[in-house]
């Protein structure tokens, strides 16, 4: 199997300013599948055809943002050969017990230079997508409540420090760069995507003077009819929409960037090229991030560079 | 109910429903570069500093606005709703865009003719 260390982004908890808000616009809007409450008060949904308990969780905070962001590794063994290789670094982890979050095994986690929590874990309980394993239906009707995803695709994060970040990620976790933009004067990167599989990305960086901030989630449409589709519901709920319909240069993804009741920026996104690690990096300058942004348009949105929580 | 608010920075004056927050409204001046951003008080693009008026609000991050903030009126527009005529200032990111595009009418002197 080619896929042995870090398989995928498994989790992200968010911070939300009023939850029965947050749950009902999750849940009805979005079309997530709510999994569970815990003790804390956080919920945990996931997309329909996502077979582990949870991939996006919500808990009330007087701040919007993202708490931290986790990754399914393959197993036990990785999980330790992937934190004895970030202590080796020079990165400090940290283990939290299984249970800790529901229906999920123990986490390392650890902090990025440029501000964000960052888990590994290698055991979540396998709720399934509602489709048997023997002969199995293309899709269930839970499917068809709300937009709807498939998936927890990627996040973009802003923060400081994104070379860093780059090395930690390519050099110990096993991901590799699929595109870049560079900084105006051509010397450094503006925005890194990286892949630890075969998508066009799993996790995004660009350079921002706050740490730890959130850009997006994004969660996979299965087509382009269904990220309009998903766009038209946005509109029906007045949902406040950032940036398309429209299609990224960068990823050659189609999207439409929106915002959940609290300010935090989601996506729903469809396609992307399919990168394989020995390709060679593309790289945007600085000058075509407008492009790269929004193809069609052209346009370098100043949401885009300005507006995070 | 229609209110009526003033941006004090340079003299415009907006009607904004009880039900409509302060920034949806001031977005329909049609100014170019009024930052709507998540429209969520998450973001903490649209601070006002609020001088008069009474009005609602919703729930808004503490990164954008604390406790010193909330006394001295600083807030979200897009989480402030009017229950009376308002007076406001621009301040942050919403200044520079606002009043970046028109000067404060104090300042504005009449064309020279020739
Ligand atoms: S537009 Fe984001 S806080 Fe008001």
């Amino acid at each position: 199997m080619a896929m042995t260390g870090v398989l995928r982004p498994g989790h992200a908890q968010v911070r939300v300013l009023d939850l029965e808000e947050s749950v009902r616009f999750y849940r009805d809007v979005l079309g997530l599948v709510e999994t569970g409450r815990d003790a804390q008060g956080r919920v945990y949904f996931k997309c329909w055809d996502e077979r582990d308990h949870h991939s996006y969780v919500i808990r009330e905070s007087d701040r919007a943002g993202i708490d931290f962001l986790g990754f399914r590794v393959l197993d036990k063994a990785n999980l330790d050969r992937l934190e004895a290789g970030l202590k080796a670094y020079g990165i400090a982890t940290e283990r939290i017990p299984a249970g800790e979050m529901l229906e999920t095994g123990e986490r390392v986690r650890f902090t990025l230079p440029s501000g964000h929590a960052i888990e590994l874990y290698a055991e979540k309980t396998k709720v399934g997508n509602g489709i048997p394993l023997i002969n199995p239906a293309p899709w269930s009707l839970q499917r068809e409540h709300g937009i709807g995803p498939v998936r927890l695709d990627h996040a973009l994060l802003y923060g400081p420090n994104v070379a860093e970040v780059q090395k930690i990620f390519t050099e110990v976790l096993g991901f590799y760069l699929v595109e870049r933009v560079l900084t105006p004067d051509g010397n450094a990167n503006a925005a890194i995507w990286l892949s630890c599989g075969q998508k066009v990305h799993d996790i995004a960086f660009a350079e921002y003077p706050e740490p730890g901030k959130l850009h997006h989630c994004s969660f996979l449409m299965e087509s382009w009819e269904q990220v309009l589709r998903a766009g038209d519901i946005m509109s029906m709920n007045t949902v406040p929409v950032d940036i398309g319909p429209t299609r990224h240069g960068v990823t050659r993804g189609c999207t439409i960037y929106a915002w959940d009741p609290s300010g935090n920026r989601f996506e729903t996104f469809f396609g992307g090229h399919l990168p394989y690690p020995d390709y060679e990096t593309m790289t945007w300058t600085f000058d075509n991030f407008g492009q790269g942004l929004d193809y069609p348009q052209r346009k370098l949105h100043e949401t885009f560079l300005t507006v995070v929580s | 109910m229609q209110h009526t608010v003033t941006i004090e920075d340079t003299g415009e004056r907006y009607a904004c429903a009880g039900e409509e927050s302060l920034l949806a409204a001031m977005a329909r001046l049609g100014r170019r570069g009024i930052p709507v951003g998540c429209r969520g008080g998450g973001c903490g693009v649209c601070k006002v500093e609020i001088l008069s008026g009474e009005f609602g609000s919703r729930a808004m991050s503490r990164d954008h606005v604390d406790d010193a903030d909330r006394a001295a009126g600083r807030l979200l527009a897009c989480r402030v709703y009017p229950a009376s005529d308002m007076s406001l200032k621009v301040v942050g990111k919403l200044q520079k865009s606002v009043c970046g595009a028109v000067r404060p009418v104090s300042s504005v002197t009449p064309p020279v003719t020739r």
